[in-house]
């Protein structure tokens, strides 16, 4: 054996870690869908109307925590070899780009669409 | 020979089946970019219902399509999927440690959760084509069966990977220096996993 240690031979977390993400995965799913409930759901009342505008970023950065948890914790990023953190990133950069792109593309086409009659 | 550490050794000191499943992922990435996308930009284009989360009455008919999305249920199935990605990393930190009961136990436990997530999904599509959301009734119906269709694709491929994990696994060929070939599969099943994370407030939490 060189005297080189392959990046993923470094430590990975213990099952109480994993159990403990796991934990925080499960609490932030039940704020998401609770937060639907107290926006949209039955009981929603001026409180529901009042937070609609926070809805959706609110949504999205408690998807991206979850997202980066399971990305750092249960694929290893955090601990494996920068390689496959860039072999990763990089594509999900291009991939967000792709998304945004389009969504400014149509609204665009839809804004002109409606000018025009 | 059995140790990839030796039989493997390149450049990079990296282990190239590793290098190899990140590079898929990353081109996955990007694939379900473009259904995301899709998605998103004729998200509110359907010109008839039924809808996501509004009730449509027919004009010409009179008759009510009710609401598709029943968020209780795909919560469910999400919360299995998150929980199976916990399963699958005990699994594998039980092959790596040489502890076949906990590799086998959770490693049942994640494939039974990404069973009852295809069922669930199985369950959720009849119930909308019932309702009258098809493939081609509109938009939201295509973009909307395109993207979930083929996240449930990709659990059914993960869940026959982690079969196949399973079966090695009882024969007693899922040891320690192998646990490469589990931690290539669970690292398929994660991607899968932080898929859903993002169609699940995208799909059916944003009105």
């Amino acid at each position: 054996m060189s005297a080189h240690v392959p990046a993923e031979e470094h430590a990975h977390p213990t099952p109480g870690t994993y159990a403990k993400i796991g934990l925080i995965l499960f609490v932030l799913t039940a704020l998401e869908v609770g937060l639907y409930e107290i926006t949209y759901g039955e009981s929603a009342g001026s409180f529901g109307h009042a937070i609609q505008p926070f809805f959706i970023p609110v949504l999205l950065l408690l998807s991206a925590i979850k997202f980066a948890l399971v990305a750092m914790y249960y694929m290893h990023l955090k601990n494996d070899s920068k390689l496959f953190s860039g072999v990763f990133v990089f594509p999900l950069i291009i991939a967000a780009v792709v998304i945004l792109a389009l969504i400014a593309l149509q609204a665009y086409h839809w804004s002109f669409a409606r000018s025009v009659g | 020979m059995t140790d990839h550490a030796h039989a493997l050794e390149t450049s990079t000191g990296l282990d190239s089946r590793k290098l190899a499943i990140w590079t898929f992922i990353g081109s996955e990435c990007m694939f379900f970019a473009t259904l995301i996308s899709n998605y998103l930009v004729h998200k509110g284009k359907s010109l008839v219902g039924p809808f996501a989360h509004e009730a449509w009455k027919d004009p010409a008919t009179g008759k009510v399509f009710e609401p598709i999305i029943e968020i209780p249920l795909v919560t469910v199935g999400t919360a299995l999927l998150l929980f199976s990605s916990l399963f699958i990393v005990l699994a594998l930190y039980g092959a790596q440690k040489g502890n076949r009961k906990m590799l086998i136990g959770w490693l049942g436990a994640t494939i039974l959760c990404g069973m009852f997530f295809v069922g669930m999904q199985v369950y959720e599509f009849t119930h909308f084509v019932h309702k009258g959301l098809t493939l081609s009734r509109n938009m939201f119906g295509a973009s909307f069966f395109i993207l979930t269709g083929f996240h449930g694709t990709h659990v059914t491929i993960g869940v026959i990977w982690l079969a196949t994990m399973l079966v090695l696994a009882l024969q007693g060929k899922l040891t320690p220096n192998r646990s490469l070939n589990l931690e290539m599969a669970a690292l398929y099943w994660h991607f899968v996993d932080v898929v859903w994370v993002v169609i699940f407030p995208v799909v059916y939490l944003i009105r």
